[in-house]
């Protein structure tokens, strides 16, 4: 039950990659999901993880978090082999919501964020009140922080989840889907809210996302994950009919509206479409 | 006095109640077996409403209904050996919530799972009670609870396992609420889930064996799940729910062994009653107590 402050985090220096795969393949058991991945993603910047369902974008992040061995080849996580409870990942699982009766508030939760992984419980005295609360201000979390977290919505839910990921100072934040549950208004604010949080911290991110469209104006790059490939570039070289055709060697076409949305059809079903 | 006495004298000849609240009190204390209930009683009821809040966070009350049932089979197959029931009752317990725990909390279908195991050792309990063919109070007591025959011996182990339980619910506090609210989060952060999962069900055994001795095993929802499911219902903040969960559970507990001295029926009905009449009471007043504090959230505004 001893507590320790947290580590003064070092700043990636600009240009040491936050994540580098080298002929990295993904799998359980016999069975492989990806191979011959070859990607290095730059400290700082913001990559969505495309692709069809079922396609490996989760395990490419339980990978990440170390909590999947690589199945073949190499993978570094801020220069250090990934490992599981890594101090410098702020995390955001896959979930649909939390269940309504869950009687927690927003604030344990984010709490749990600090130290919920030490055993024994909070003595008193060690200040982490100050921590969640700059965590909960800085997603825009104070006025129900306080509630149980089941009973808020959905793009509520998600601010403190994201501010649970940002309490401990991570480097790097890896976000499953975070924009599925939610309505179009409120994917673009969490978009905006994450772009903002980015820069201020100097944030690595890495976002799996169904619909790349409310994402298109934040993004650096894409890492597109479908038919045992992973893919990376910039999202308007990549995605493009003729980029994605090859890459996966199967017709796709990349249709563009008249608001420049974007919609991919014939990697599986139509994989990225907008909601309403 | 030993407890066939003691059942013979609180069916047949219950003490009156005088006018004077305090002499009634102290008259509760006056025997030693009501000393003892009252002592068993409180470190059942502290240990029972502090881990009935994880177990109501972790939604696992089918858990622990089963496990105590199947703790049922146990007990009943050590009196048949002639050893003390609270042996078996541990073994089967333990055995069962180890396994369960494996099972892991997001399994699907792991209720049902325990539901096959659960009717296969009622079978087996019922098939011990027909093997005893002596009196039949053992198999009362450890269905419905006697806390009237409880002797100072059973209180300092009551104590010890008391201290066990809450020490070690201390010691897993936070890892186990982290993977109680998000087991996929927690263990990303390094909490070991499975272990803890299985820890946890090891530590609900060692309580529920406690609480038999109270409630017996059909009634024990009433001591684990009734009074946190009741806290949770009036603050979101785990250390507050903790506390109000100890606080009804004991109410619960006293207020029952209070009112069966007083009356010719059983402890366990009067602890279940209050348990059950207070979440009712609870349930119906909510939605009535938040429209009233919606209509004064409007009023000053209007």
């Amino acid at each position: 039950m001893i507590e320790t402050q947290p580590p003064t985090i070092q700043r990636p220096t600009s240009g040491a990659p936050a994540i580098v795969a080298r002929d990295l393949a993904a799998g359980y058991g016999g069975e492989v999901v990806w191979t011959h991945a070859d990607f290095s993603i730059a400290a700082g910047s913001f990559t969505a993880i495309l692709g069809p369902n079922g396609g490996g974008k989760s395990t490419l992040i339980r990978m990440i978090l170390g909590l999947l061995p690589p199945f073949e080849g190499e993978l570094q996580v801020l220069g250090d082999k990934p490992h599981r409870g890594n101090a410098l990942i702020g995390y955001i699982p896959q979930r649909s919501s939390f269940d309504p009766e869950l009687s927690i508030r927003g604030r344990d939760f984010v709490n749990l964020g600090i130290d919920g992984h030490r055993w024994g419980v909070r003595l008193p005295g060690t200040d982490s009140a100050a921590a969640a609360d700059a965590a909960i201000r800085a997603v825009g979390a104070d006025s129900y922080a306080d509630r149980p977290i089941g009973r808020l919505s959905g793009g509520e839910q998600q601010r403190l989840l994201l501010a649970q990921a940002l309490v401990g100072n991570p480097r790097l934040l890896l976000m499953d889907e975070p924009l599925s549950q939610l309505d179009v208004r409120n994917q673009s604010l969490i978009v905006q809210l994450i772009g903002e949080l980015k820069r201020a911290r100097e944030l690595t991110v890495l976002l799996i996302a169904h619909d790349v469209n409310p994402l298109l104006s934040h993004i650096d790059h894409v890492l597109y994950v479908a038919q045992g490939n992973v893919a990376m570039g910039k999202p308007e070289e990549i995605i493009t009919s003729e980029s994605l055709t090859r890459i996966y060697s199967t017709p796709v076409e990349v249709l563009k509206d008249s608001r420049g949305r974007v919609f991919v059809v014939g990697l599986e079903e139509e994989v990225s479409h907008p909601h309403g | 006095m030993d407890e066939h006495a003691i059942v013979a004298t609180i069916t047949n000849t219950s003490p009156q109640l005088s006018w004077n609240l305090l002499d009634d009190i102290a008259a509760l204390f006056h025997y030693e077996f009501m000393v003892h209930a009252f002592e068993a009683g409180t470190i059942v009821a502290i240990v029972a409403g502090a881990i009935g809040y994880f177990v109501v966070l972790r939604g696992s009350a089918f858990a622990a209904h089963a496990l105590s049932h199947i703790g049922f089979a146990g007990a009943t197959g050590a009196v048949v050996l002639a050893v003390n029931p609270i042996f078996g009752l541990l073994a089967f317990t333990l055995g069962s919530g180890i396994a369960i725990g494996a099972l892991g909390n997001r399994l699907r279908g792991r209720d049902v799972t325990i539901g096959i195991v659960l009717a296969w050792t009622l079978g087996l309990g019922v098939l011990f009670i027909s093997l005893y063919t002596g009196y039949a109070t053992e198999a009362y007591a450890i269905l419905f609870g006697l806390i009237l025959g409880i002797s100072a011996n059973d209180v300092l182990v009551t104590l010890v396992a008391g201290l066990v339980t809450v020490g070690a619910l201390i010691a897993v506090y936070r890892p186990l609420l982290f993977a109680s609210v998000d087991e996929e989060l927690a263990g990303a952060k390094g909490v070991p889930v499975t272990a803890l999962s299985i820890g946890f069900m090891a530590i609900l055994a060692v309580a529920v064996t406690e609480a038999v001795q109270v409630v017996g095993v059909l009634l024990i929802f009433a001591l684990i799940v009734t009074p946190a499911a009741i806290a949770v219902r009036f603050t979101s903040r785990p250390p507050a729910a903790i506390v109000g969960g100890i606080l009804l559970a004991l109410a619960f507990t006293w207020a029952g062994l209070a009112i069966a001295y007083y009356s010719p029926h059983p402890v366990s009905f009067f602890i279940t009653s209050l348990a059950f009449f207070t979440y009712v009471l609870v349930r119906v007043a909510e939605p009535i107590s938040q429209r009233l504090r919606r209509k004064s959230l409007i009023a000053p505004l209007g």
